[in-house]
């Protein structure tokens, strides 16, 4: 192999910073240079990506494309990267969104430079988490994802909106949200510190592909207790600190505010990416490192993803605020990838935990795009109106027709209608959960049942109805940058709907190899 | 004989104060410049002696030895290892850093560079010396300006009081290290100083079962640790900027650093039987250090408090017994001094233009200052063990160490069950979130939301002397996070040393 | 061009004209009616060319059971082996493709006369709503109103091509699961199209409602697709239908079976389920009246030829799982759809019978007729449902395309007389419409006989004949005076119809003014009205006096599609349901006419003075829409608008809130109770006891150099000498 292709993972991990850096060095004020030049820089990593994805082979088994090198040798953690198809998908699906987003954001022009230099950086921590192959660099990424995201929704966030808290303390929404999402996220993972540092002590590596090997195979007893319950409490500190960022019921209330407060831009990386984070962890660390206790509490998280799935559809279909009513449709969607990832745990070494597999990676990423596509749009009404509130729209279609159409596409793939992307995975997943969940599979169909209804409900007081007065002649049909933005994602949603095989077909060979 | 470089470093600093002395008061530019000069020379030999030190080879380098009172046995005898020499490294970045921040100091420069610069002095005489006596010495040499510098130069309404009781303290904490170390050198019937000849004389367990928490208290006290914390908030508030960047960036790891080199190295079996209490009272600093400083609503008493709850982590590394821990306490010594040197300074930037460190009455000063706000969020990210910043390479050995205490080879004689260690490092994990929670308090309180209107044009943008000092230790702060491989190779050549004292490695 | 290649083809016309409006066409009203047509034609063309080479292929119709036209390839790569899509032409699919072809292509003629393509645009139209008509001025300068355009003209024809494009997918398809991406792809574009007039309340409601209950349905369908796909291992009809996988899915426990019913049973009944949303069945039923808000050829579209068919179309396709195990009588799934079947027929032929508007009148008889099939596929009559799917999707179309076309003859009077309070689908506004309307008059006239079964001639009558005497063979007489009474109203509500609209003298000024349609309007009317006889004699029992084999009995060979094991030949002939079928329909033709001959303008609905009471329960269809109103939607109501957000904000974030109030209180009892009394309290003590200490030092700050000097030295010499003095100890 060439040195490009040796460390061609480096590059993608590295040429956001690289690029943040350059902007460090542009005159603030020439916001435009500013803007296209971080646009740009975000599409180097994507470049790059696409060139990862034609070289990776499919048929190959096991990580591709590996790095090694020296970080932290007192205590045995490398900086070690590969990519496998499941992966390889996620970073495909953040190196689209990334510029996506940038350009969704060219709207900003406070402080821009700093914005746009943080946006740089939140890209590279999350490629690092789907890259890393050592538990220590993995949790750096992961953590480290959450200072630019904090600034984001603290900083640009929208300026309206206050909560209430105990005592008649009053707080501007931003403000809690972004605090909110910090420490919270922080608190959860702290589990996830401790039971990585403990996994430290106890085998003396971080290396995961060893670490596959060696601490799934121990035995004995370490801290007076016999390995399978350290195991477990491990399992369950690793398990609390993904459930929270997935989010699972009941973790998911920092969700609707921090989407909901997030810039636009903000709330599509949150939703698209780093949502997908905690059910990577899953899948990367908790399945493989736990398989024992994975299967064997796989009845209880499938729970909570069913409780989800229903009341995150429930809490959805109760907001009048558009952008809450999206945000809580993430935790319906990505309840399925939970329900998926319990059925894989719990069916491991059969058919369907294969298909379950699939399908849950399949969702992670259909859920990326629709997701992404929604918070968009909502955005580009909300840029328009200066109002999220559905009860003042109102018979918007024939003022914006082609934002309309666009909507309703989106919807209905953000809904899983088949032929679109939603469909294929949700089918997967449910199939491949039937078998071993029955019942909660049945019951997850209410909320599948109430997508619907919030998505009907959506385009119901956007869209449809008597036409409001007050936006006649005061709304402007959606831009060419907006539609550079959206025309992509539901380009990706079509195809993913009709021809699901070119994604599938690098997903599947790496779960069949692991949960086959 | 080689050239004697770590003299040179200890005694610039003294020479550059005297010769301030003699400079007329008027002069202050000139005062200033040749403070920064001696300050950067000095600055630029610590580099040196740093990146000159080869871990390869390990042990003491850069020895050098002169008899000094030969019938007492005391010997000028100076030389590092893979210990002390980041400490000398950070003494000579606070100082350089320090002076540079100090600039604008117009109340008798002279004479407060002349004992900063005594102080520095002892300090480095403290972190180079393996001469118990000169250890000693230089520590009080450090310990007293300090009283001065305080009382003098310090914020008016608590300086008399805070200079008062930090004197006390650390006078008497010395005064009972000192006993302590008197006993080891008449105990060991050397009949000398010499610290690595005292670590040969093997004290008897009885012996050291006293003589030890008697040193190790005694400079802990100077490292801040519970109970005997209280001098430092109050230090710290009283201080003047460059100097509280001394007091918590340097001071403190003074006591922990002789904690170390004198309780641990030359009592290790002592240290092993009283590293159960040492490890209780951290695990206290590190989290009720957190807890109060999240109460504050003085920004300085927060960032003191947090120096109280992160110098427990120094402790708590040490206090592990475990390789990882003692390489945890190195690297956070290092990391938490440059981090909390970065804190004081912009703190004081802060103060200086808004005349008020009251957190609620503050706000919006990132808009005119926004190199001291992106500074102070590193050293935040940095403070709440933030993964890719200093902090975080620091505190996860630590915690590591603390995991693994229980069956580190060095802790012989400790009888409670397996589980103990673990709970511990639990508890002691609470406190990250607490610091994340108050760090994000101070920065979205003090340099973000809306500026209150009474300092509409007071906060006056920095100087470009300020903004170097900020950025040079920002920028340590984050290549030490992203590249660990920087120091950890040189603190683990020294920790094997203290491992082969204490019959592990 | 080979027959599968074409398969694969067929449905992409409609798809491709989608795109093309939405994307190019949607200004030039003209291309995209032209696109949407041609698009039509097209599939049309192909589904004529693959429907006859599949009838005359080298097997014969009765041999493409075994031999249908089939090819596919990979789709989703799963695990080591992957799954299939495909085409599939057997007889059931040929047969539904015939009518599905036609009746499209009908209906996409006719919505270019029914949008009023050609006509000036409305100076008050606006899109999402009906157009209001436009004022002209001819030569002499008078002033007309006329029928306006429809504004989202192009649009229509976008949603309805999308449409096509879903039935046609859902009958090709050579498995359950393309079969139910098309049934989704319907759902929504019936949402769209039911919402079409989006600005309307009445229709944005409508539309909800219809894809929410609908999709009350799919759920259960998926769970039952799961299910089969995850017990057979497949979805596509070769496997799933195949003896060993039926075998296995009655008798295998290890792929379950809940409740004493079978794996086939459940999966069977689970997508039954779909159907019943999907047709509109009992107690789903309540989308569908409300979906008269679409446009007319829409209702054509979605209630007669295409969606509702599909349910109908599903369940007859699964009938082998259905079938499944029922060695002795009915399986439990098969009489849980006779019983649903049947009591839909007559449940929605007494609502008919109070209904006012035209179009309801035709809905509930949609219902209805559904209702037959559903029951004769649950006693077994495979043959008789296929056979009712097929007349009815004909004599149904024609009815609700007759019907938009009075109603557009009626709104040229509204708007000739100005008067919009006058309700241009209220038959009470109308009568006398044979003269105005002769061409809409015969054909519905052919239509309406056709629904109620005119003996003979209609093909209304065959199907509905073999059903009836299939129930009667196989000895459910239950299930068989149910659907006779249900028939029996059917006529009788059809009659009503008839004669309300076209018979006696206008009621109103607006009926009076009513004129013919256009061509494009007309001309699909004659054509379907000709299936609506003919489509009946390919299906006359063999054995039948005197008719019987004239034609050759093409719907026999449907059959074919089952599994050999499963094929029944059709029952002999019998007399008692022939009476039955006679009497029922001519009587209630008769009753209708007795009934409503006399009725004058402004005279209350005889049929009212007969029931009293019960005509308003009729008329406000049993109260169903309410009691869901007050049960189900109320109670979801509350969970999402008052349970959800206590449970988030109140009692998880309270939690969080507490955790955060817990540590700040934390942080101060620390400080106030430890830290000040008792550390700082101490320190003090000590301080206070050195004061004297600090006395001394205070005199310094005078700031004399030499002074400190002096002290530093001072110190330095006093410890030097101190520990000296130790050292000789």
């Amino acid at each position: 192999m060439d040195f490009f292709t040796e460390h061609l993972l480096t590059a993608i991990l590295f040429s956001p910073v690289v690029a943040g850096l350059v902007l460090l060095f542009l005159p603030g004020e020439e916001k435009k240079l500013l803007r296209v030049a971080a646009f740009i820089g975000s599409l180097i990593p994507l470049a790059l990506s696409l060139i990862l994805w034609f070289r990776f082979d499919p048929t190959a088994t096991g990580f591709q494309f590996e790095e090694q090198a020296a970080w932290y040798e007192a205590i045995n953690s490398s900086f070690h990267l590969g990519v496998d198809g499941i992966s390889l998908a996620m970073i495909l699906l953040t190196a689209i969104l990334t510029p996506l987003a940038i350009l969704a954001s060219f709207g900003i022009s406070d402080r821009v430079k700093a914005y746009m230099i943080l946006f740089l950086f939140l890209e590279t921590g999350m490629l690092g988490v789907f890259m890393s192959l050592d538990l220590l660099i993995f949790f750096v990424f992961y953590e480290i994802g959450l200072v630019p995201m904090y600034f984001l929704i603290n900083q640009w966030g929208s300026a309206t909106g206050e909560r209430k808290l105990w005592g008649g303390m009053v707080v501007p929404a931003r403000t809690y949200a972004s605090f909110k999402f910090m420490v919270y996220t922080m608190g959860a993972s702290l589990g996830l510190l401790l039971a990585i540092q403990m996994i430290g002590v106890v085998s003396g590596t971080f290396d995961l592909p060893e670490l596959y090997r060696s601490w799934t195979s121990l035995s004995g007893t370490y801290f007076g207790l016999d390995i399978a319950q350290v195991k477990t409490i491990a399992f369950w500190a690793f398990t609390i600190a993904f459930a929270l960022k997935v989010p699972v019921w009941p973790f998911h209330t920092w969700l609707p505010d921090a989407h909901t407060e997030a810039p636009t831009a903000g709330s599509m990386i949150l939703a698209g990416v780093l949502l997908k984070l905690g059910a990577y962890g899953f899948i990367r660390l908790v399945l493989p490192l736990y398989p024992d206790q994975a299967k064997y509490f796989a009845g209880a998280i499938a729970f909570l993803a069913v409780m989800a799935i229903i009341f995150g559809a429930f809490a959805s279909y109760g907001q009048t605020d558009f952008k809450r009513l999206v945000a809580y449709s993430s935790v319906n969607h990505m309840g399925f990838v939970v329900l998926g990832i319990a059925a894989a745990a719990l069916s491991v070494g059969t058919e369907n935990a294969v298909i379950a597999m699939n399908g849950t990676v399949l969702q992670m990423f259909n859920h990326g795009l629709s997701a992404a596509g929604m918070f968009f749009l909502v955005g580009v009404l909300y840029d328009r109106t200066h109002t999220r509130d559905l009860t003042k729209y109102g018979g918007l279609f024939p003022l914006i027709p082609v934002y309309g159409g666009i909507l309703i596409f989106t919807s209905m793939a953000s809904l899983g209608l088949p032929g679109l992307n939603g469909f294929v995975s949700e089918f997967l997943v449910v199939r491949g959960a039937w078998p071993v969940l029955t019942l909660h599979t049945a019951l997850s169909m209410i909320g599948l049942l109430f997508t619907g209804a919030y998505i009907l409900k959506g385009i119901k007081s956007t869209l449809h109805g008597p036409v409001n007065k007050e936006w006649i002649g005061h709304l402007k049909e959606i831009d060419k940058r907006e539609l550079l933005v959206i025309v992509p994602l539901m380009a990706l949603m079509l195809w993913l709907g009709i021809w699901p095989g070119w994604l599938l077909g690098v997903i599947n060979h790496t779960v069949t190899a692991l949960f086959g | 004989m080689a050239f004697p470089i770590l003299s040179i470093i200890v005694f610039t600093p003294l020479a550059a104060g005297l010769l301030l002395l003699l400079v007329p008061g008027e002069k202050q530019n000139e005062i200033r410049v040749a403070a920064l000069g001696a300050a950067a020379f000095t600055l630029l030999l610590s580099i040196f002696v740093y990146f000159g030190y080869d871990e390869g080879v390990g042990g003491y380098q850069f020895v050098e030895k002169y008899g000094w009172l030969p019938q007492l046995g005391v010997s000028y005898y100076v030389g590092v290892d893979g210990l002390n020499a980041p400490l000398v490294l950070l003494t000579g970045i606070v100082m350089f850093t320090g002076v540079l921040i100090s600039w604008k100091i117009d109340d008798r420069p002279r004479e407060f560079f002349a004992f900063l610069f005594i102080l520095a002095t002892g300090v480095f005489g403290v972190f180079v010396a393996l001469d118990l006596f000169m250890l000693f010495f230089f520590y009080e040499i450090a310990v007293f300006p300090m009283y001065l510098l305080i009382a003098i130069w310090g914020w008016k309404v608590t300086r008399e009081y805070a200079a008062m009781k930090l004197t006390l303290y650390l006078f008497i904490g010395s005064v009972i290290a000192l006993v302590g170390a008197l006993g080891m050198y008449f105990a060991s019937g050397l009949g000398t100083f010499d610290m690595i000849a005292l670590e040969q004389a093997n004290f008897s367990p009885g012996f050291q079962a006293w003589a030890f928490p008697m040193v190790f208290m005694g400079f802990a006290v100077l490292g801040g640790l519970f109970p005997f914390h209280n001098w430092s908030p109050v230090g710290h508030v009283a201080a003047p900027t460059a100097v509280s960047m001394f007091h918590a960036g340097v001071l403190m790891k003074l006591g922990a650093f002789a904690a170390l080199r004198v309780g641990m190295m030359l009592l290790p079996q002592g240290a092993q039987m009283w590293m159960p209490v040492v490890l209780f009272l951290a695990l206290i600093n590190v989290v009720y250090g957190a807890f109060i400083a999240m109460v504050q609503t003085d920004f300085k008493y927060v960032i003191g408090y947090s120096s109280v709850s992160h110098m427990g982590l120094v402790m708590f590394g040490l206090a592990s017994m475990s390789r990882t821990g003692f390489v945890g306490a190195g690297m956070q010594m290092f990391s938490h001094g440059v981090m909390t040197a970065l804190f004081f300074a912009a703190v004081g930037m802060v103060y200086d233009r808004a005349h008020t460190r009251e957190i609620p009455k503050l706000g919006g000063i990132a808009k005119n200052l926004p190199v001291v706000a992106v500074t102070f969020i590193i050293g935040g990210l940095v403070s709440m063990g933030m993964p890719g910043f200093s902090g975080f390479v620091a505190e996860f050995p630590i915690f590591m160490g603390v995991w693994g205490g229980g069956s580190s080879p060095i802790n012989t004689n400790w009888n409670f069950a397996a589980w103990v260690m673990p709970l511990i490092a639990i508890i002691a994990a609470i406190s990250i979130v607490v610091t994340a929670s108050y760090i994000i308090r101070i920065i979205r309180k003090v340099f973000f939301g809306e500026m209150p209107a009474e300092f509409e044009g007071h906060i006056t943008s920095i100087s470009a002397l300020d903004k170097v000092a900020l950025i040079f230790l920002a920028t340590i702060l984050i290549l030490l996070g992203i590249f660990p491989s920087l120091m950890v190779p040189m603190v683990e050549s020294g920790v094997e040393n203290v491992l082969r004292l204490f019959g592990g490695a | 061009m080979a027959t599968e290649q074409l398969i694969w083809l067929l449905p992409l016309p409609p798809l491709v004209s989608f795109f093309l409006i939405v994307l190019l066409a949607n200004r030039n009203k003209a291309l995209s009616h032209t696109i949407g047509i041609g698009a039509a034609f097209l599939s049309w063309l192909a589904g004529m060319v693959v429907f006859f080479r599949a009838v005359t292929g080298e097997h014969g119709l009765h041999g493409l059971g075994e031999h249908p036209l089939h090819s596919a390839m990979d789709w989703l790569p799963l695990g080591d082996g992957a799954f299939q899509i495909g085409v599939n032409i057997d007889p059931l699919s040929a047969l539904t493709l015939f009518f599905v072809c036609w009746t499209v292509l009908m209906i996409f003629i006719y919505s270019v006369g029914y949008h009023n393509f050609g006509q000036p645009e409305g100076e008050h139209d606006q899109k999402g709503l009906p157009p209001h008509g436009a004022t002209v001025t001819d030569e002499h300068g008078h002033q007309h109103t006329v029928l306006s355009v429809e504004p989202n003209y192009s649009r229509f024809f976008a949603f309805i091509s999308l449409f096509a494009f879903g039935m046609f997918v859902l009958v090709v398809s050579d498995n359950l699961l393309t079969l139910f991406v098309g049934w989704e792809i319907m759902g929504l574009c019936s949402y769209l199209l039911i919402g079409f007039w989006f600005a309307k309340p009445s229709a944005r409601a409508a539309a909800i409602k219809a894809f929410m209950t609908t999709r009350i349905g799919d759920v259960f369908m998926l769970l039952g697709l799961a299910y089969l796909y995850s017990a057979a291992g497949s979805l596509s009809y070769s496997v799933i239908f195949s003896p060993e996988v039926l075998d296995r899915l009655v008798h295998d426990a290890a792929v379950g079976g809940f409740l004493g019913l079978s794996a086939a049973g459940l999966i069977g009944l689970l997508l039954f389920i779909g159907t019943v949303g999907k047709s509109a069945q009992f107690p789903l039923h309540v989308w569908l009246p409300d979906a008269m808000e679409g446009p007319t050829p829409v209702s054509a579209m979605i209630h007669a030829a295409t969606m509702v068919s599909a349910g109908v179309y599903m369940v007859i396709r699964i009938f082998p799982i259905l079938a499944a195990g029922a060695e002795h009588g009915l399986t439990p799934a098969m009489t849980v759809m006779a019983f649903i079947g049947a009591f839909t027929a007559l449940f929605a032929a007494t609502i008919a019978v109070a209904q006012n508007d035209i179009k309801r009148v035709l809905a509930y008889s949609t219902i209805s007729q559904l209702g037959f099939m559903i029951a004769a596929l649950g006693i077994g009559a495979y043959v008789a449902a296929a056979f009712h799917l097929l007349t009815h999707a004909f004599f149904k179309a024609l009815l609700f395309l007759g019907s938009g076309s009075v109603i557009h003859g009626m709104e040229h009077g509204v708007l000739h007389t100005g008067n919009h309070d006058v309700d241009p689908q209220d038959m009470m506004n109308m009568g006398g419409l044979r003269k105005k309307m002769p061409v809409t008059f015969w054909t519905f006239l052919i239509g309406g006989f056709a629904l109620s079964g005119f003996p003979f001639i209609t093909a209304g009558f065959w199907s509905k004949d073999e059903i009836l005497a299939d129930a009667w063979a196989h000895g459910h007489t239950a299930v068989f005076w149910t659907l006779a009474i249900a028939a029996l109203l059917t006529a009788f509500y059809t009659m009503r119809q008839i004669m309300l609209t076209f018979f006696g003298e206008p009621r109103t000024k607006e009926a009076e003014h009513a004129h013919e349609t256009p061509w494009t309007m007309t001309a699909p009317l004659v054509i379907l009205s000709v299936f609506a006889v003919a489509a009946g004699w390919a299906g006359i029992p063999e054995d039948f006096p005197i008719l019987g084999g004239l034609v050759a009995n093409f719907i026999h060979g449907v059959s074919a599609t089952l599994p050999a094991a499963m094929i029944e030949k059709a029952p002999a002939f019998n007399v008692i349901p022939l009476i039955a079928s006679l009497v029922v329909a001519l009587g209630g033709l008769f009753l209708g006419w007795l009934v409503y001959r006399k009725y004058k303008a402004g005279a209350t609905d005889p049929v009212k003075k007969m029931l009293g009471g019960l005509h308003t329960v009729l008329q406000n269809k049993y109260y169903l829409d309410e009691l869901y109103q007050a049960t189900f939607v109320r109670l979801f109501n509350w969970i999402s608008e008052v349970f959800t957000p206590a449970m988030d904000r109140g009692v998880i974030d309270g939690f969080l809130h507490g955790i955060a109030r817990v540590a700040f209180s934390l942080g101060g009892i620390f400080r106030d109770r430890f830290e000040t009394p008792v550390i700082t309290g101490a320190a003090d003590l000590l301080g206070n006891g050195v004061k004297g200490f600090g006395r001394e030092f205070r005199g310094i700050q005078s700031g004399r150099i030499q002074q400190y000097m002096n002290v530093v030295l001072v110190i330095v010499v006093v410890l030097a000498v101190f520990i000296y003095i130790l050292a000789q100890v």
